[in-house]
């Protein structure tokens, strides 16, 4: 595969997705020096938000260090030449977070919904578009539908005005030629004009492998995580991918050296584990499970005693959706009466 | 038994629900299904019911108002119109309650407004939303023991029982029923998160409750109190059952329901409706029971 002077332009996760390993509580400081660090290494696009995204402060998926606007207004005035981007979840988030993270001075909106649920996007999109932002359309979990049912969602964000589409692999189960096929195709079938990303998990090894199939298959966004930062196993490790890019004479604009030193010396030291695939992320990527359940079913794990495998295989089997965390404790506590380990209840 | 005449604007599903359940009302007798569009499934599913119909919208209504006795009227259109449906109904001494997320009227849960209401006369109250009728009693149930400075919900909806009004204004139902749990729940701060589900076969309406108390929480007070108020919700929705908890952790105290339609016109597992056409037919069957006791003389409102 040819992908010489393809130009890419890659989107950092780990503080946005890598606040899920960090529960939310990276701190503001260590907010500023590793975006300054992304930048410093000519990082284009960095994303800052909770985790769930803006609004995401709840009980339900946990509450941050600081706000974002907390966290936006101090990175995005640091930044030399990287643009700084919001996550929304329509239902979590509403367009009031969207105005206060505009006026904060991102420059890139993206709405995510479940794959078949676009159309809750309309208002979010519409308003992104009209206020002269950057506006995605991130389509979750879409390894759980066919390549055409995707591309009809892709079709609805675009018809609301998003100018790039993602296909995001929140539960790190596609593989290669799954990525291949749904990327093609939304290249194909969508306007020209209308930018394709990918945004990978790296519970089955499979973070580079598949970000560079959806380059090869036509998606010239790819998000990617210093450090390997992210839920479940991270996201796709930045460092890795530019050496890879690197190696392909895929153009990326970041210095390799650079975005390595960012990994080792700001984000490593900031982890209360190490982010990797251990037998809970694997089995997300397995399963095809939500990344982000892994910490939630580690501690019901812990509370119920019922294995946060088992735990994450019957969330997996009851099909549960991006944002049902709730769902989690609740499925535990189910588990350990079912097995005699809790007194009956309710 | 003389019945309270009843109006429903929008023949959609969940007009149509609502019609199914009026007619098992002893207290409401559904007179009108009052529509938009000619060829609408549900106007001509009310006429072979024997209900009076018009696809010319609240207009077609008005002129038989008085003639055919309607003192009540459900508006099951959208936020959009509901103001001037209002408007026109209440000037003619109609009550109106409310589907539409408008919120133009105070809002009734009714396990803990609803007296309230009916002593108010009040010419139009909202039943909030879906999410709001299903979590604001579990709220309630904390708050009523000991002061929550902070009460969370957390909607699942089966994919196919959410319609494209509710798709295209998502935020609305996020802040209305934030809104509501603060207020009608009894928390100092509100917070709604909606997630929607698209498996098959659909899933039933799921709901977690998280409060966060300002003091240790009194586990056995709580307790009782929210099994006291699972049994007053299971009055008008049978399928309201408690899942799991309250769980306490902390101050945080966690309450997992389910809400089972009854299947009138809408599907089981869309729990999330029925809640809505059931909470309003209690509401209006409160009002009835006032109206027919002479307690509750209906007089115009301004418009």
């Amino acid at each position: 595969m040819n992908l010489a002077g393809t130009f890419v332009t890659t989107h950092d996760m780990s503080l946005r997705d890598g606040m899920h390993p960090k529960r939310h509580q990276i701190t503001i400081e260590q907010m500023k020096s590793i975006a300054q660090g992304l930048d410093a290494a000519g990082v284009p696009l960095i994303e800052v938000t909770h985790g769930d995204g803006l609004g995401g402060a709840s009980v339900n998926y946990g509450f941050p260090a600081a706000t974002d606007e907390q966290y936006l207004r101090a990175v995005i005035p640091l930044m030399k030449r990287a643009r700084v981007s919001a996550l929304l979840l329509p239902g979590i988030g509403t367009v009031d977070h969207l105005r206060m993270a505009a006026d904060c001075g991102v420059t890139t909106i993206r709405v995510a919904t479940h794959c078949t649920e676009a159309d809750v996007s309309e208002q979010h999109i519409n308003l992104g578009r009209k206020m002269g932002l950057d506006t995605v359309g991130f389509l979750m979990m879409a390894h759980m539908i066919a390549p055409e049912l995707l591309l009809q969602q892709a079709l609805l964000m675009e018809s609301y005005g998003a100018n790039c589409i993602y296909a995001t692999d929140s539960a790190g189960y596609m593989l290669p030629d799954d990525v291949t096929a749904r990327i093609g195709l939304l290249r194909d079938k969508l306007k020209p004009e209308t930018e394709i990303g990918f945004h990978g998990h790296h519970n089955l090894s499979m973070g580079v492998a598949n970000s560079i199939a959806a380059v090869a298959a036509g998606a010239r966004r790819i998000d990617c995580a210093c450090g390997g930062m992210g839920a479940g196993a991270g996201n796709t490790p930045l460092e890795v991918f530019i050496a890879v890019c690197n190696r392909m004479g895929i153009e990326t604009g970041v210095d390799i050296f650079k975005v390595s030193d960012v990994a080792e010396d700001l984000v490593t030291p900031i982890l209360d584990f190490p982010v990797r695939i251990d037998r809970n992320s694997l089995t997300l990527g397995y399963a095809g499970v939500y990344s982000s359940f892994l910490l939630f079913a580690k501690r019901a794990e812990a509370k119920y005693g019922v294995s946060a495998r088992e735990i994450l295989l019957e969330l997996g089997r009851r099909k549960m959706v991006g944002g049902q965390e709730d769902m989690i404790e609740d499925t535990a506590i189910t588990m350990a009466r079912e097995r005699g380990i809790l007194p009956h209840a309710a | 038994m003389k019945k309270i005449k009843c109006a429903i604007i929008g023949p959609g599903n969940i007009g149509t629900d609502l019609l199914y359940k009026l007619r098992r009302s002893t207290l409401l007798e559904p007179v009108w299904m009052v529509g938009v569009d000619p060829a609408s499934e549900g106007l001509a599913r009310a006429k072979e019911l024997d209900l009076k119909t018009t696809s010319r919208g609240v207009d077609g209504l008005v002129p038989y108002v008085k003639a055919d006795g309607v003192q009540i009227a459900f508006d099951a259109t959208s936020a959009y119109v509901h103001k001037e449906n209002s408007d026109k109904l209440t000037g003619l001494g109609v009550m109106m309650i409310d589907l539409t997320p408008a919120a133009i009227g105070p809002y009734c849960v009714p396990p803990i407004n609803l007296k309230q209401h009916a002593g108010k006369r009040e010419m139009n109250v909202n039943m909030v939303t879906c999410g709001g009728q299903a979590t604001i009693p579990m709220v309630y149930a904390v708050s009523r023991i000991q002061k929550v400075r902070y009460a969370e919900i957390v909607a699942t909806v089966a994919s196919k029982s959410v319609g494209p009004g509710t798709r295209k204004n998502i935020d609305e139902f996020t802040r209305t029923t934030a809104g509501a749990v603060a207020s009608i729940g009894g928390a100092d701060e509100g917070k709604a998160i909606i997630v929607i589900n698209p498996a098959e076969p659909p899933l039933i309406m799921r709901d977690t409750i998280h409060c966060l108390t300002a003091d240790e929480p009194q586990q056995k007070e709580i307790e009782a109190s929210v099994h006291k108020m699972i049994a007053e919700v299971q009055k008008y929705v049978p399928g309201y059952r408690l899942k799991n908890g309250p769980v306490f952790d902390g101050t945080r105290v966690t309450i997992w329901v389910e809400v089972e339609g009854l299947g009138d016109f809408l599907p089981k597992y869309a729990g999330n409706l029925d809640i809505m056409t059931a909470s309003a037919t209690r509401t209006a069957e409160m009002f009835a029971e006032e109206i027919l006791a002479g307690r509750l003389p209906l007089e115009a409102a301004a418009a």
